[in-house]
């Protein structure tokens, strides 16, 4: 075996070049002025102050109330459709299992369009409701697009680790509840969902994660100026070209993550 | 005493399989009883059927003689110890068996006080606030049997409770079921397949076979007294010989006739008769009418066991004298050690 472990040097080696060497870059510009020029380090703590300024804070007001909102809608929908497909024999829940992600398996960008060709002011929902007589409602470039554009794509992150714990469970333990003189609602509570919580916090770390760091989905389904924290770090780094923000941005991006991690492991560990 | 269970010609099947071909059963108060057979028996399943889990496809269960078929297991006045304990792994010890009186929402003070006696009854005083998990299997037993008990149930349903412990806890473990049967005076429900298990605890034993019950009696009766060719051959050793009841108190096989205990058979009807092999012993072939060829000897530890051929069949011996091979030996056993039963497909 011991030979093996030489294989994994170039796969170090990269991952230190394409992980660890950016990480430091995106610290070091977060941190300095007009940090282009290597040898020539200014540093400041101006850039994470801009930061603060009520235009960006409120981006990152609205990213995190968004993610939030995203994550329960995830969870609310993901819950139920786990705990159902966990019913069903192994290999029926396998298929339903692929059933869920086979959304994954075409392009987001893609995924994305067709949420914008059926969302459209005359898209084919629209036009299906003008058929019916009914008035046509604008769905595109509002809250509402964008975060179904973020549940749709992100829920196959929500019901996996959730059926996950619960197809590990053992069926006797609901028995032994009903046995003991629970009904159906008590065992559910005291057993079944106290046994799904580490797959429920895994989901919703994932689906926050993601849903506070996308850029693709609002720009696409919530038009210019539908601004999330992936936007502004985007339009920095693209746009304006202003490294050292979009650095900061990026940081204190990483700061919530690591810390909402944190937060959901305790409440994880406090629970059992 | 008091009949408290009835079952009503219980059948149930699994998708084209039959696993309960009409069972017919009273369970009466303060009463160990054990259905006993192998797996696929339906043994299980019948305990399943009391406890609610499963649903019969036809027939009753009868709970002090009203019909408790459709009530869910929660309304029902049965615990269950189960097979791997399914204990609750993100409670305690002292939350696993205060589970149930949680559910009815008894006083803390009430609670507390039934646990730690509960505690007290299966030994683990002072393991309230143990991690279930990391208990040993004998310890985790426990747990489930106190926390079945402490819900009061006027029956305990165990189902191969003792099958994932090592066979010195097993022993052990088999003498406390019965010290808390007694202890605590109600009715106890066991499921086995270890023959040795249910002789040694129950009142009563139920052979089970195939979906059906082969025979009910207490352990000495099953073992003494087998109904059929099934049940002598799965409870201990047997010899099983063809034989013809000539009349009352007589049977005749291997060529010869010798007396018996057993009547009722009618005359000159084909039956069998069961030999146990600690009830025959090896003489000397001049006073024995039965005579045969050692074949084989095996030290069992605290018996030989000894094959002898004759010219019609080989017997099994249970002896502690050793015997050498090749030696020309008798058989010679009285006329209370044949036992006569129907022969299989009869009855």
């Amino acid at each position: 075996m011991k030979h093996f472990k030489k294989l994994v040097r170039p796969y170090l080696i990269w991952s230190f070049v394409l992980i660890v060497v950016p990480l430091f870059l995106i610290v070091l510009y977060a941190f300095t002025v007009d940090g282009n020029a290597v040898l020539t380090l200014n540093f400041t703590l101006d850039n994470l102050k801009k930061v603060l300024e009520p235009t960006y804070a409120n981006v990152f007001v609205k990213s995190l109330a968004l993610g939030a909102v995203t994550t329960g809608i995830c969870l609310l929908i993901g819950y139920p459709l786990a705990y159902m497909i966990a019913r069903f024999k192994e290999s029926t829940q396998n298929l339903l299992i692929m059933l869920v992600t086979i959304p994954m398996w075409i392009n987001l960008l893609l995924r994305t369009y067709a949420w914008m060709n059926l969302l459209a002011d005359n898209g084919i929902i629209n036009r299906l409701l003008m058929k019916l007589g009914l008035s046509p409602v604008t769905m595109m470039y509002t809250d509402f697009s964008v975060v179904l554009g973020l549940v749709c794509n992100f829920l196959p992150f929500m019901v996996i680790p959730i059926h996950t714990s619960l197809s590990k469970m053992d069926r006797s333990l609901i028995e032994a509840a009903y046995d003991l003189g629970a009904n159906k609602v008590q065992a559910f509570r005291q057993i079944t969902l106290k046994l799904s919580m580490p797959g429920v916090i895994n989901g919703i770390v994932m689906v926050f994660l993601m849903a506070i760091s996308t850029f693709v989905i609002p720009k696409l389904l919530g038009g210019g100026q539908y601004v999330l924290i992936g936007n502004l770090i985007e339009s920095q780094f693209i746009s304006v070209g202003d490294w050292n923000f979009g650095s900061a941005i990026s940081f204190i991006l990483a700061v919530i993550i690591l810390i909402a991690m944190r937060v959901m492991k305790r409440f994880d560990k406090g629970d059992e | 005493m008091n009949k408290l269970i009835e079952l009503k010609n219980l059948t149930k099947n699994f998708e084209d399989q039959q696993v309960l071909r009409g069972i017919d059963l009273n369970v009466y108060e303060n009463e160990f009883l054990t259905l006993l057979g192998p797996s696929g028996c339906g043994k299980t399943t019948t305990l399943r059927i009391i406890a609610g889990f499963e649903e019969a496809d036809s027939g009753q269960v009868l709970f002090d003689g009203k019909d408790i078929s459709a009530l869910p297991p929660y309304k029902r006045p049965v615990n269950t110890v189960f097979q791997k304990y399914a204990l609750f792994p993100h409670m305690n010890v002292f939350d696993n068996i205060a589970f149930g009186l949680n559910i009815r929402k008894a006083d803390k003070q009430e609670i507390r006080r039934k646990v730690e006696a509960m505690l007290a009854l299966v030994g683990l005083e002072g393991f309230g606030s143990r991690d279930v998990t990391l208990l040993s299997g004998g310890q985790q037993q426990r747990v489930a049997i106190a926390r079945a008990l402490v819900n009061e149930p006027k029956v305990l349903l165990l189902d191969e409770p003792l099958g994932a412990l090592d066979a010195r806890i097993r022993k052990q473990m088999q003498m406390e079921l019965k010290k808390i049967q007694r202890e605590v005076g109600i009715t106890f429900i066991y499921v086995t397949h270890d023959q040795e298990e249910a002789l040694s605890m129950s009142d009563t034993v139920v052979v089970m076979n195939e979906g059906m019950i082969q025979q009910i009696g207490s352990p000495t009766d099953i073992y003494n007294e087998p109904e059929n060719r099934f049940v002598a051959s799965f409870i201990g050793e047997s010899n099983i010989v063809e034989a013809t009841m000539i009349e009352d108190y007589l049977v005749g096989f291997d060529g010869c006739r010798f007396e018996c205990v057993d009547r009722g058979f009618g005359e000159m009807e084909p039956v069998e008769v069961v030999l146990r092999p600690e009830d025959l012993d090896i003489v000397d072939p001049e006073n024995a009418r039965i005579r045969g060829t050692v074949r084989q000897v095996t030290f069992k530890g605290v018996h030989y066991e000894i094959l002898v051929e004759t010219d019609i069949r080989t017997y099994m011996i249970h002896t502690t004298d050793y015997t050498e091979i090749g030696k020309h030996v008798g058989l010679d056993f009285g006329p209370e050690d044949i036992h006569v039963m129907w022969p299989m497909g009869s009855y």
